[in-house]
């Protein structure tokens, strides 16, 4: 044989073993015993699906405004661009009719879709991977249980680069961690079941936990807060006692802030009313216990110091503005001290998303108003007015500046700057 | 700028609170007598709409007190399903479920508060002449029926879906009738409210807006039942 032919038959043999180690490597191949018989799904599993179905919140996403559930085709908003999430119904040629319980826990395990594609992060995956296969598949056969709806997928509208899915490939390194989730035995059965559910199907880190610039976030900072991407509501620290920590909350009321949607310490607006009204109202009253024993169980830690007191001072005259305001607007269903009438009004006085750090969402509260969501356990809450056309930016500054400061409240005062940015945006 | 510290401050302010405060209240300022309440519950609309509905001195925002309660109802619901689009109502009630907007809406339609002050709108002769033909009697040469045909002869609205048009205000009135003429306001099918928007020129609406607005309520502002009369179009919102 000659040399250049035995040389091409080298390169050929190291091009083959090399094609065949990056297939090795691409992500999402799992080993699938062919042997394992298929049972139908049964009633059991398949209420047990739409029960986790719910506590993963996917009709949130995957429902259009006003459209029908799980037909996809709403549009997500990103700093990337707008991704048009997909239709998930069973329909065999539009949805995921065609897919195998297999391909689905492929999918939420490695966020590899059914034709080997990467799937952008808007899809959970980084926390679906924590979902056991038994859930999965249980979640699966409710999907399949559901009328299958005939509704095209819409193509993304994402700017270059993001545009190219191979660069995943990179994110993907840098910011995904495969791997169901594994108990603590040193927790108790009850701790375990809520980190999972926090961790995982909850995948309260989506927003509690902050991302930077490529929409990564880091588990050092896990649940550490952050701004909420393209929704301009501040998404609190669920670990710091500033904030939203909850070190020095009861269980109870934890759980009917999850649950209910009110509790005697804080009420959800924005997001989060979102969140329970689709999700977390659903929960057995034993789950949403259990992620409030994991929730109160976070390590609190704060990483900045408290604002000094120089931060914290206030001219006398904003301070009287806002006392007035208060007195003329806020004092009817928060009370001359604060204290609220909790559960339908909460109370302002240590209320930690008031006095955090950024003041965006009292701020958007005093502009926008707004109601907790209507819930099995609060059908009919009780809703507050928006005050942006009674109040101008100077008013709004200064009854903000006053509930951040007043009753020993430690937060820092806001100018009109920040509330005229906020006013400008339509409310979402 | 002076500073004093914040603790000085809530020093102050708890000397300052002791004489008890003059409160300026209106009815667009909150204010309940019961917790479990409706009242307490509605006050989420009152800054913009009145205690009772009655509206407030506060440009745009419209009487919805002694409209037909389905006609609120299906306005909560547009709104929250986003089929009505006004970003701040939208925002509010996203995630109220369908009893409690039907609770809240027949709390408003309930109510019988007093008129407003009437905002006037200066308007010539033609296009006060104008508004009177096309409100009373229509104009049959462009298809058009009269505003009264549906929405009650003293402007009151109808059971159940019809809203008064009594006691609106101008700016509201334009702006819906110009949402509806350029397709960003719909009524259930078959929407009698499209065709008739479509037949108006921005002249006709603001000559409509305009007598309106001259308009006295009557002093018994209840919609009138769905009995008594054919309506001249066949409307989604009546079924």
């Amino acid at each position: 044989m000659r040399k250049s032919a035995r040389i091409a038959i080298i390169l050929a043999t190291f091009g083959v073993a090399a094609a065949g180690v990056v297939y090795l490597l691409r992500p999402g191949v799992l080993p699938h015993d062919k042997d394992t018989p298929q049972l139908s799904a049964s009633t059991q599993q398949i209420n047990k699906g739409e029960y986790l179905a719910r506590a993963g919140d996917c009709v949130a996403c995957h429902t259009a405004p006003n459209g029908t559930a799980f037909a996809g085709g709403r549009a997500m908003p990103t700093p990337f661009g707008a991704l048009y999430v997909p239709n998930i119904t069973p329909d065999d040629e539009t949805g995921i009719g065609q897919w195998t319980s297999d391909e689905f826990y492929r999918m939420m395990h490695t966020g590899v879709s059914r034709d080997g594609s990467l799937l952008y992060p808007a899809m959970p995956y980084p926390q679906y991977t924590q979902v056991t296969r038994t859930d999965s598949d249980a979640i699966y056969a409710y999907l399949m249980s559901i009328p299958p709806v005939k509704q095209k997928n819409r193509e993304h509208e994402l700017r270059f680069p993001y545009n190219n899915r191979d660069l995943l490939i990179g994110w993907r390194t840098l910011y995904f961690k495969e791997g169901e989730y594994q108990p603590n035995p040193k927790q108790s059965a009850e701790w375990n079941r809520g980190a999972y559910l926090v961790k995982g199907l909850g995948h309260c880190a989506m927003c509690h936990t902050a991302v930077n610039a490529l929409g990564g976030s880091s588990e050092s900072k896990a649940f550490e807060g952050g701004m909420i991407p393209n929704q301009n509501w501040y998404a609190p620290s669920l670990t710091s006692n500033r904030e939203a920590g909850l070190g020095n909350w009861k269980i109870q009321e934890i759980a009917d802030l999850l649950q209910a949607g009110v509790s005697h310490r804080g009420t959800v607006y924005g997001p989060m009313a979102e969140v329970v009204f689709n999700s977390l109202q659903y929960l057995t009253d034993e789950d949403a216990k259990a992620m409030a024993v994991y929730l109160k169980a976070l390590p609190q830690k704060d990483n900045s110091p408290p604002p000094t007191s120089q931060a914290r001072l206030v001219a006398p005259e904003t301070m009287e503005l806002g006392r007035k305001v208060y007195v003329a607007q806020c004092v009817m269903c928060h009370g001359a001290e604060g204290k609220g009438l909790p559960p339908e009004y909460p109370p302002l006085a240590g209320n930690q998303s008031i006095t955090m750090e950024t003041p965006v969402n009292p701020i958007r509260m005093v502009l926008n108003g707004g109601y907790p969501p209507g819930t099995r356990k609060n059908p009919r809450p009780h809703g507050m007015p928006p005050f942006s056309h009674i109040l101008d930016d100077n008013e709004v500054a200064a009854v903000v500046t006053y509930i951040r400061v007043a009753w020993g409240n430690s937060g820092t005062p806001v100018n009109a700057k920040q509330v005229n940015d906020l006013r400008t945006l339509l409310p979402e | 700028m002076k500073l004093i510290s914040t603790s000085c401050v809530i020093a102050l302010f708890f000397c300052a609170i002791l004489p008890a405060e003059a409160q300026v209240t209106s009815d667009a300022t909150p204010a309940f007598k019961k917790l479990d309440s409706i009242e307490a519950r509605a006050q989420g609309c009152v800054t913009c709409h009145g205690q009772q509905g009655q509206g407030t001195a506060n440009g745009y925002f419209p009487r919805i007190a002694g409209k037909p309660a389905g006609y609120l109802y299906n306005q909560l619901v547009a709104f929250r399903n986003g089929t009505r689009r006004y970003p701040p109502m939208n925002y509010l009630v996203a995630y109220l479920p369908d009893p409690y907007l039907k609770e809240l809406a027949e709390h408003f339609a309930a109510q019988r508060p007093a008129y407003n002050n009437q905002e006037r709108l200066v308007q010539d002769a033609a296009a006060a002449a104008r508004g009177q033909m096309l409100v009373t009697a229509g104009d049959p040469k462009k298809g058009l029926p009269a505003c009264i045909a549906c929405h009650g002869a003293g402007l009151t609205g109808m059971e159940p879906g019809i809203p008064g048009l009594a006691g609106l205000r101008p700016a509201y009135v334009v702006g819906q009738l110009t949402r509806w003429k350029v397709g960003e306001r719909h009524a259930a099918e078959p929407d009698c409210m499209k065709r008739i928007a479509s037949r108006l020129t921005d002249e006709d609406i603001s000559a409509v807006a305009g007598y309106l607005a001259q308009k006295t309520p009557p002093t018994n502002a209840s919609p009138e039942p769905s009995n008594l009369v054919r309506m001249p179009f066949a409307c989604g919102s009546q079924r």
